[in-house]
């Protein structure tokens, strides 16, 4: 008998197609990988699914997706969040094709099986033929194992999984650091932008820290800012913009160092022309100290997280990837604002995020442009290895021991493909 | 003058063929379908009024987009920049832009001032590119003035019937 490539023993292939500042362009092509990938990470590790500030009120509910599994996220009459698989326990149809909305419970369009908002199986229509068959209790929908964090809701099939907290490790002072573009309002939810590519999953996962591709793809949304905008992203030649390795597949890259605290502000700094008519109106009600941190946080924060494996924290949005096939990704831009925050800031924010993001945006098809020559060029050449090895000779250890370079290094890169390497072989 | 979406507002199912208005606005919602189609994007331009509003939004019941997010929002300065963006060579979607084919129909007029009128419309959108052809489909307002220039876009909104799901798009306006 012969084996194929594709279809050999997943730990073994999956090391061989990982080294250190390279890995096999097949992590992109094939499908059979592709399937490992969504049993052995997707379905085993924290996934995030949605932001409290979308389901704030009992009843509200969100549907989201881990891995290719359908979920729903529900705030339960007692405040509490429950993440469940969407899927009746009857004959399996969805019981919510409602994206986002407010309810009692969710019933099922075939037999009417009702469940509430924590899933128990609460109503069987025409209970008799069950009777001595059936036990309601036993089958509720399939409850996710559940955990937050500032805000950020994560999801996890496996009930033996390290806490929440332990897997984000030194991503959450990043975390962290994100939310203060709230600058003193929480953070909410104010919109999303969704559209696709064709191409592997990992292509998005390695573009969110990589500030190389930067001025380069977005070279026509660089002209359309003003200089101001354009110069805050001077990566190249920066010294202080730097990327660090958080482990666990995570990773930052810092693009605008002044503004990787928000809450640090040495005075040197001048507001942006751009936002004059902001600070004009803020001044009636704020005072200056107020005014000036709002419009300091107006671009979000200076730089994007990579949280392994499908969600960035990336300056005043996040992106949520969702892996539809070996070469095919949903891809969710979503834009933030201030909870209870100046309307005319949530206003801005909505018109920075419209400008760059979406399908019409000036840098999203650009970027989905590029993950697909990614794609279709991969193709021609499987055997090649993917470099992922720019500024392997200058990344030294920060003062936490986390491998760091500078922004336009791979270093994020390689975190997570060290990541991939070891849930694609452990326990093998 | 009416601004609902079309799911809400109460219709009235007719184009006027008596009101020479109506026959000059479809003309001119033709002759943009066309401009578009074959990228002249500055003569595109030249069909807006001063001060139009482009707008392209993701709740298709939205009528307040100022305060909500939209795929496109634009007022005159981001419709320009738009177009320089398209037609600068410094995008490389829109480089490998699609080829589009569209059509428009299905004209109703919905609302009748002195000197503008409202027209709804069907649009739909044929793309190509690589290999992969698919289909935009949308329900467009025009809010079309009549000045001494002769009649001019102050307002286009292009409801797509998927706007909430995932929107495909390659470097191409609708």
């Amino acid at each position: 008998m012969t084996t194929t490539p594709e279809t050999a023993n997943p730990s073994t292939t999956a090391a061989d197609r990982v080294g250190g500042d390279r890995v096999a362009g097949t992590l992109y092509t094939d499908p059979a990988l592709f399937e490992q990938e969504m049993d052995r990470i997707f379905h085993r590790t924290w996934v995030w699914v949605a932001h409290e500030s979308e389901i704030a009120r009992a009843g509200d509910f969100k549907t989201a997706w881990v891995g290719r599994r359908p979920v729903i996220v529900s705030r339960d009459r007692r405040g509490g969040i429950n993440v469940l698989l969407n899927r009746c326990r009857h004959r399996g149809a969805s019981v919510c094709e409602t994206p986002k909305g407010n309810g009692a419970g969710f019933t099922c369009p075939y037999h009417a099986w009702s469940y509430s908002l924590d899933g128990t199986l609460r109503g069987i229509p025409y209970p008799e033929g069950y009777e001595d068959v059936v036990e309601k209790k036993d089958l509720p929908l399939q409850r996710l194992k559940v955990g937050t964090y500032a805000g950020m809701i994560f999801a996890s099939f496996a009930e033996e999984i390290e806490p929440l907290e332990d897997f984000l490790g030194g991503a959450r002072m990043w975390i962290d650091r994100f939310m203060k573009q709230g600058a003193g309002y929480p953070i909410k939810v104010q919109g999303e932008h969704k559209f696709r590519f064709r191409g592997n999953w990992k292509i998005q996962l390695e573009n969110t820290t990589d500030w190389y591709h930067f001025p380069i793809v977005h070279r026509s949304w660089m002209s359309s800012v003003d200089a101001e905008t354009a110069s805050m992203l001077s990566i190249m030649t920066d010294e202080t913009a730097v990327t660090h390795a958080l482990g666990n597949g995570h990773s930052v890259s810092v693009s605008v160092a002044e503004h990787a605290d928000l809450d640090v502000d040495d005075g040197t700094e001048k507001l942006q022309d751009r936002f004059s008519h902001i600070v004009e109106e803020l001044s009636k009600d704020l005072p200056p100290e107020k005014v000036r941190r709002i419009v300091r946080s107006l671009h979000g924060a200076g730089f994007n997280l990579n949280l392994f494996p499908n969600v960035a924290m990336s300056m005043a949005f996040f992106r949520v990837l969702r892996p539809l096939s070996v070469d095919e990704t949903e891809v969710r831009h979503v834009a933030l604002g201030l909870e209870g925050g100046p309307d005319i800031v949530n206003r801005e924010r909505l018109r920075i995020h419209e400008h760059f993001q979406g399908p019409f945006g000036f840098g999203s098809p650009d970027d989905a442009e590029a993950w697909n020559r990614v794609q279709r060029g991969v193709a021609g050449g499987a055997d090649m290895p993917i470099l992922v090895n720019r500024g392997l000779g200058r990344e030294k250890p920060n003062d936490l021991g986390q491998p760091t370079s500078h922004a336009t290094d791979e270093t994020g890169m390689r975190e997570a493909y060290a990541m991939w390497k070891r849930m694609m072989t452990d326990g093998n | 003058m009416a601004t609902e979406a079309p799911a809400t507002a109460a219709v009235a199912a007719e184009l006027p063929l008596d009101d020479p208005r109506a026959l000059a606005a479809v003309s001119l919602i033709w002759r943009e379908a066309h401009l578009l189609d074959a990228r002249r994007y500055e003569d595109w331009d030249g069909l807006w009024a001063e001060g139009g509003e482009y707008v392209v939004p993701i709740d298709r019941d939205a009528t307040d987009f100022a305060s909500c997010l939209n795929l496109v929002y634009d007022d005159d300065r981001m419709r320009r920049m738009r177009i320089e963006r398209l037609t600068g060579g410094f995008s490389i979607s829109a480089a490998a832009a699609a080829r589009t084919v569209r059509s428009v129909s299905r004209f109703v007029v919905t609302g009748r001032e002195d000197d503008a009128i409202e027209i709804r419309s069907a649009q739909i959108l044929v793309g190509y590119k690589r290999e992969e052809t698919f289909v935009l489909a949308a329900d467009v307002t025009h809010r079309i003035v009549f000045g001494a220039d002769g009649p001019r876009i102050s307002r286009k909104i292009v409801r797509l019937v998927n706007s909430e799901d995932t929107v495909t798009a390659s470097g191409f306006l609708l």
